[in-house]
């Protein structure tokens, strides 16, 4: 059985120009141990998708679907357990460790706490466990930085850190939401590999969110593109890369700038821009800007389905043949 | 001969140039010593991680910041000696466009004016000539000058605030565009459309460029040379293809390798432990790589290393470059 499954979720915020379905009808699933890659541009919902397993919504936003996660299922699940559950088997760790650390608190006192709340050690304990985690994660000295605060520490620094919390209740699952959008390159190498290594020792399901398919590329197990509150395409990762069948997908690879390239060679880029989430489109959303769009694909919806392998899944009537290898 | 000498004068020649700032009863050292050329219709990528100093060098280039010593020769004339309207003069054949496209337009006021502006700054007194002006930009950027030069910057995207950006900063015509960190905000498949956009205007209107940006990708995407800076100094410059094959300084190999390639089968390397850049407050003695350099000996901490060519037109500041 899955460790997580999302079930048919949506979720739609009231806005002053009408009600803004931020996710729409996502199911996904994910085992024991491996890494799920949840790629898309901003607005896509991958954000209001990670925030609905965490129970993190705004206020306003509607639910709808079931997150069963461990067994149980988090949209029902009253605030008490919900809050025992959050930290403990469900972790997250956000783009901007500045603003996820609390800047009036040392860094001792913010891992010791989330420890103590959830697991039951005594102070020494509990701060012998907080030396142990920033050592795991690549600080060096950790035992002076646990009297430190969040900014006498560089931004990788305390990424580093928000692991260490993340991690110290040994979570079932882990949300890594855009963890190294915010950090330089060679802080993001280590960073992803720091996530990696204790993913596989902590035999610990991940969630990576990103706008980048080249920090997923190498890291996930199972890919999932969304775009404009729908994923459009779900494969593991190789076949996601090697065989995509959603164009969409294929726009999004070859928009990057790749290293191979040779200067001044003008870039495929995408035509015009997602569509407004407050205004649905009747048919594929991706419709509008995408080369292979017919007649039937501005009438009708394509569901999220398999064809020739049962793993990989995608929402397209026209889709690109899988008899070449694209891509690279 | 004559066009021999005048093909031969780098448009930008930035000689030597530091920059540093007061912090308390600190200096941070933020450009030191830099200096590079940039040619007539060339475009100079400029890549760094964050505070190695590359936003800075941009902007004491336009002389938004002073410079401590060094020259700054725009066309063979010393900007950094320059005052007053000498100096806003000069300005109007430099531009310079920023990072957030939506913080860097005036949120109350339409997008004519907006572009229109810099016309009267410059003193462009007939208003049917500016209107004129403002009309070719936006279309030449792609978008419909009558539909948007009434609305305000909030009823645009991001993508599109950057075209008015770009616009804005072509309306009078400059020579050399300082683009800082351009597309870094946008996603990808607009940051495609705007990278392309570049590079027309670039052909259309005969402009060279200080591309700055932290992405080398987007770098070698337009750039016909490429200069790397860590904290405060240049480690290598080198045309774009010969740089990214061949790289000779550790940290542009480092830089390289970091990169998060969109490819299953290139298998992340495992890191090395590089650790985090030092401070610009104090930064190290010798090669200011040496502390995360593999290759660093003693000779590192005690010497700085200059610019040496270790390629045709590839220079760098190394003293155990990468074979």
């Amino acid at each position: 059985m899955p460790l997580l499954t999302i079930e048919d979720v949506a979720v739609e915020l009231p806005t002053p120009r009408g009600n803004l379905r931020a996710v729409d009808r996502v199911d996904l699933s994910l085992e024991a141990g491996r890494t799920l890659g949840i790629v898309g541009e901003s607005g896509c919902g991958k954000t209001m998708l990670s925030r609905a397993v965490l129970q993190l919504l705004p206020k306003k936003a509607k639910l709808t679907g079931r997150v069963m996660f461990d067994g149980v299922d988090l949209v029902r699940l009253d605030s008490e357990r919900l809050r025992q559950l959050r930290g403990r088997d469900l972790a997250v760790v956000f783009q901007d460790p500045m603003t996820s650390l609390n800047p009036v608190l040392t860094i001792g006192t913010q891992l010791m706490e989330t420890i103590q709340e959830h697991l039951e050690l005594d102070v020494a304990a509990a701060r012998a466990r907080s030396i142990e985690l920033l050592a795991a994660v690549g600080i060096p000295a950790p035992e002076q930085r646990l009297a430190q605060y969040p900014h006498q520490c560089s931004g990788g620094m305390r990424q580093r850190i928000a692991i260490a919390i993340a991690l110290s209740c040994e979570p079932k699952l882990l949300i890594a939401d855009e963890p190294t959008t915010a950090l330089d390159v060679t802080i993001q190498a280590q960073i992803l590999d720091l996530l990696a290594r204790e993913q596989r020792r902590r035999h610990m399901a991940m969630i990576i969110i990103t706008h980048d398919l080249g920090v997923v590329a190498g890291r996930a197990d199972e890919v999932a593109v969304m775009y404009a509150g729908r994923v459009v395409e779900r494969a593991p990762t190789p076949a996601l890369f090697k065989r995509m069948h959603m164009p969409y997908t294929e726009a999004l690879l070859a928009a990057i700038p790749k290293l191979e390239t040779a200067p001044h060679t003008p870039l495929p880029a995408i035509s015009g821009r997602p569509p407004d989430p407050t205004r649905p489109l009747k048919g594929c959303s991706f419709a509008p800007r995408c080369r292979y769009a017919g007649a039937r694909c501005h009438e009708a919806k394509p569901e999220l389905k398999a064809a020739e392998m049962p793993d990989h899944l995608y929402a397209c009537f026209h889709p690109i043949p899988v008899t070449e290898e694209v891509g690279a | 001969m004559m066009q021999m000498a005048v093909r031969d004068v780098p448009l930008l020649n930035v000689d030597d140039l530091v920059v540093e700032y007061g912090l308390g009863n600190k200096t941070v050292h933020a450009v030191s010593g830099v200096s590079l050329q940039v040619a007539r219709g060339e475009t100079l990528g400029l890549v760094g991680e964050s505070g190695c100093g590359k936003s800075t060098l941009g902007r004491a280039v336009l002389q938004l910041r002073r410079a401590k010593s060094g020259r700054v020769l725009f066309d063979g004339e010393d900007l950094t000696a320059m005052e007053g309207e000498a100096l806003r003069k000069m300005r109007r054949r430099v531009q310079l466009i920023f990072q957030d496209p939506i913080a860097s337009l005036n949120p109350r006021r339409r997008i004519g004016d907006i572009v229109a502006e810099p016309l009267i700054i410059a003193g462009v007194k007939d208003a049917a000539e500016r209107k004129h002006r403002v009309h070719d930009v936006l279309a030449a950027v792609g978008l419909d000058p009558d539909l948007v030069s009434g609305r305000l910057p909030h009823e645009f995207s991001g993508g599109q605030c950057q075209r008015i950006c770009i616009a804005r900063s072509l309306v009078l015509n400059p020579e050399f565009i300082v683009c800082d960190e351009p597309v870094s905000a946008l996603d990808v498949s607009i940051r495609a459309q705007i990278l392309n956009l570049l590079e027309e205007m670039k052909a259309r209107f005969g402009l060279t460029l200080l591309f700055i940006a932290h992405d080398l990708a987007v770098v070698k995407a337009v750039s016909d040379r490429v200069a790397v800076m860590y904290l405060g100094r240049l480690c290598e410059v080198g045309p774009s293809e010969q740089l990214f094959a061949k790289p000779a300084h550790p940290y542009t190999g480092l830089l390289l390798q970091a990169i998060p390639v969109p490819d299953p089968d290139v298998r992340p390397a495992e890191s090395v432990a590089t650790g985090e850049p030092p401070s610009p407050i104090a930064p190290p003695s010798g090669c200011r790589f040496r502390t995360r350099c593999p290759r660093a000996d003693q000779r590192c901490s005690a010497e700085i290393p200059e610019l040496r060519e270790v390629a045709p037109g590839q220079f760098a500041a190394c003293h155990h470059p990468l074979a």
